[in-house]
């Protein structure tokens, strides 16, 4: 056991990254996932390594198919992995739980039925973590955070999809997860609403620094939200690239180095894209 | 070529800049809606109108007519309802009959919940549900009534089995497939929130499905109407005092029409306020509410 713990100290000091011992929050660890439709066994990622630290904003970036999302699932406890494992805190999930709050892409994943306090308060009252008072008070903290303090009694559907990923957002965050998971949170909003989540999302973090697992099919996205950046290659998902993105926001968006780096993914995406279509052509 | 290309490209025009304009010489943007609107709003209102139309083609019918012993007049059927109502036993009738097929109903409902929760947690009780509504709900309720009579004897024993038969198989349906609709993401809500079991069932699958669970006791609770009268009007005699069923099949024995008519009226009367008063109200306060149903 000493010895396991001083090992995970000592790795990120060997990969010179850090000079504080640091261990990982999140490790996957050689995983390979599998999940059947009705007449294939589809291998969605294949032997993905990486690890996630405390307070990273953790960016998963692959085009269509690389199986981000089935890796979100994988982590999120949906899917156990056909190889490999992955661990939180050093112990190896085994299934869904309120540890790791999902945020879909879907603006239904809130529950209709309940107001906007309510889909707050309700994980926070079934995890049994914590009482009634104590999560009515954080849910209304939390709804004040994204903004939504005149919408807390409002039921979902008045809502628009914005304000409906916000309350998703305010219902993680309140129950205080090891990792928040972020499936595409943004991919279904409009431009410019998603430029103003992106901000936010960024300001919250400031704010509270929690651990974030986010997938995204968008470059600039990955660059903007990201410190860290997993570049995953389709069809299975392999890890292609881990690149450092934490000098970049929306204010450098229009900078060369935001450019090159853009670039740099760019050309890491789609030369395989056209390999591939060689390899194609070639058959 | 040069003039095709210069055909396909759109004209350069100047930019165009301009402030918002005063624009109160077209009244109030908001304005409230006029009295014969918001009447015409209140569903009550416009259910009550097409009620008095229907006793109105009713009453011009009949007296054109004019055969009290065929067809009795609105008039006639009103005055006999109340006679029934005040010095008939009217209200008597009725509740002898709504008293069982509440029983009938309760006891389908909770056997449908432990079907139906059954059905979403096991495949057995997946296939299990999908054979016995198969073979079931084509079968008509009152068709077992003489199995039942043998079984259970005269009496109200065999008027619940076949309610509960005549509410079961439909209701399971609904919910069932209420529950198969579900989306994928609210399920995934559920469980990431460590719902298990029961409560992922009671807290997430029968709100989401609300809609369909609703309009599964809907069709059960007609089902189950038409089944108890039909079976009092065949053996009315078993269920001990007799209720509406068995109050239509007296009187049309002695030829009373418009007591007949009174008798099948309240049956509507009964289903006209369960459905807009009991089933209106339960969709008001849930799935109305919840932007589920508009």
């Amino acid at each position: 056991m000493a010895s396991a713990e001083v090992q995970a100290r000592a790795a990120p000091q060997t990969a010179g990254s850090a000079d504080r011992a640091v261990r990982p929050l999140l490790e996957v660890d050689g995983v390979t996932l599998q999940y059947k439709t009705k007449e294939h066994l589809v291998t969605a990622t294949y032997r993905v390594s990486f690890a996630v630290f405390p307070a990273d904003r953790f960016v998963v970036l692959g085009p269509s198919g690389c199986g981000k999302s089935t890796l979100l699932k994988g982590v999120a406890g949906f899917l156990a992995p056909a190889e490999g494992e992955i661990r939180l805190n050093g112990r190896a999930v085994a299934g869904p739980g309120p540890d790791r709050m999902m945020v879909f892409q879907e603006f239904d994943q809130l529950l209709p039925w309940k107001t906007v306090k309510q889909n707050v308060t309700f994980p926070m009252r079934t995890s049994g973590r914590y009482g009634a008072a104590e999560a009515e008070e954080r849910a209304r903290a939390a709804i004040a955070k994204v903004n939504l303090a005149k919408f807390a009694d409002v039921y979902p559907h008045m809502l628009s999809g914005g304000m409906k990923q916000r309350v998703a957002i305010a219902r993680a965050l309140a129950m205080e997860p090891d990792i928040l998971l972020m499936d595409e949170p943004f991919a279904a909003l409009d431009a410019l609403t998603r430029r103003k989540m992106q901000e936010e999302l960024l300001r919250l973090w400031d704010d509270v620094r929690f651990t974030v697992l986010f997938v995204t099919h968008s470059i600039e996205e990955a660059i903007v939200i990201g410190n860290r950046i997993l570049v995953l290659s389709p069809h299975p998902g392999q890890v292609r690239a881990e690149l450092n993105a934490h000098e970049h926001d929306h204010a450098s968006q229009d900078g060369e180095a935001f450019g090159a780096l853009r670039q740099r993914i760019h050309d890491m995406l789609f030369a395989e894209r056209i390999e591939q279509e060689e390899a194609e052509r070639n058959e | 070529m040069s003039n095709a290309t210069a055909a396909k490209s759109p004209p350069v025009r100047p930019e165009l800049f301009r402030e918002p304009g005063d624009v109160s010489h077209i009244g109030a943007i908001e304005r409230p809606l006029s009295a014969w609107e918001r009447i015409t709003n209140v569903t009550a209102v416009r259910r009550v109108f097409i009620l008095v139309l229907l006793a109105v083609l009713w009453q011009l019918y009949s007296t054109y007519l004019d055969n009290a012993l065929m067809f009795p007049t609105f008039g006639a059927t009103a005055q006999a309802f109340w006679d029934a109502l005040v010095s008939g036993g009217l209200l008597r009738r009725a509740w002898v009959s709504i008293e069982v097929l509440l029983m009938g109903y309760a006891a389908g409902v909770a056997i449908a919940a432990v079907l139906t929760t059954l059905a979403v947690s096991t495949r057995f009780g997946n296939d299990l549900l999908a054979t016995l509504t198969a073979m079931f709900n084509p079968l008509p309720a009152i068709a077992l009534l003489p199995l039942a009579l043998l079984w259970f004897g005269l009496g109200r024993a065999s008027l619940i089995f076949v309610l509960i038969h005549a509410v079961l198989w439909p209701l399971s349906l609904n919910t069932h497939s209420g529950f198969m609709g579900v989306s994928e993401t609210l399920r995934m809500a559920g469980r990431n929130y460590g719902l298990k079991g029961l409560g992922y069932v009671t807290q997430i699958l029968i709100p989401a499905a609300f809609p369909s669970i609703l309009a599964g006791l809907k069709i059960a609770w007609a089902f189950a109407w038409r089944t108890l009268i039909a079976a009092e009007l065949v053996f009315g005699v078993s269920s001990g005092s007799g209720g509406l069923g068995w109050f239509i099949f007296e009187n049309k024995n002695e030829l009373l029409i418009d007591y007949v008519f009174a008798g099948l009226g309240t049956v509507i009367i009964i289903g006209l306020l369960v459905e807009n008063v009991v089933f209106r109200t339960i969709e008001e306060r849930t799935v109305r509410k919840w932007g589920m149903q508009r």
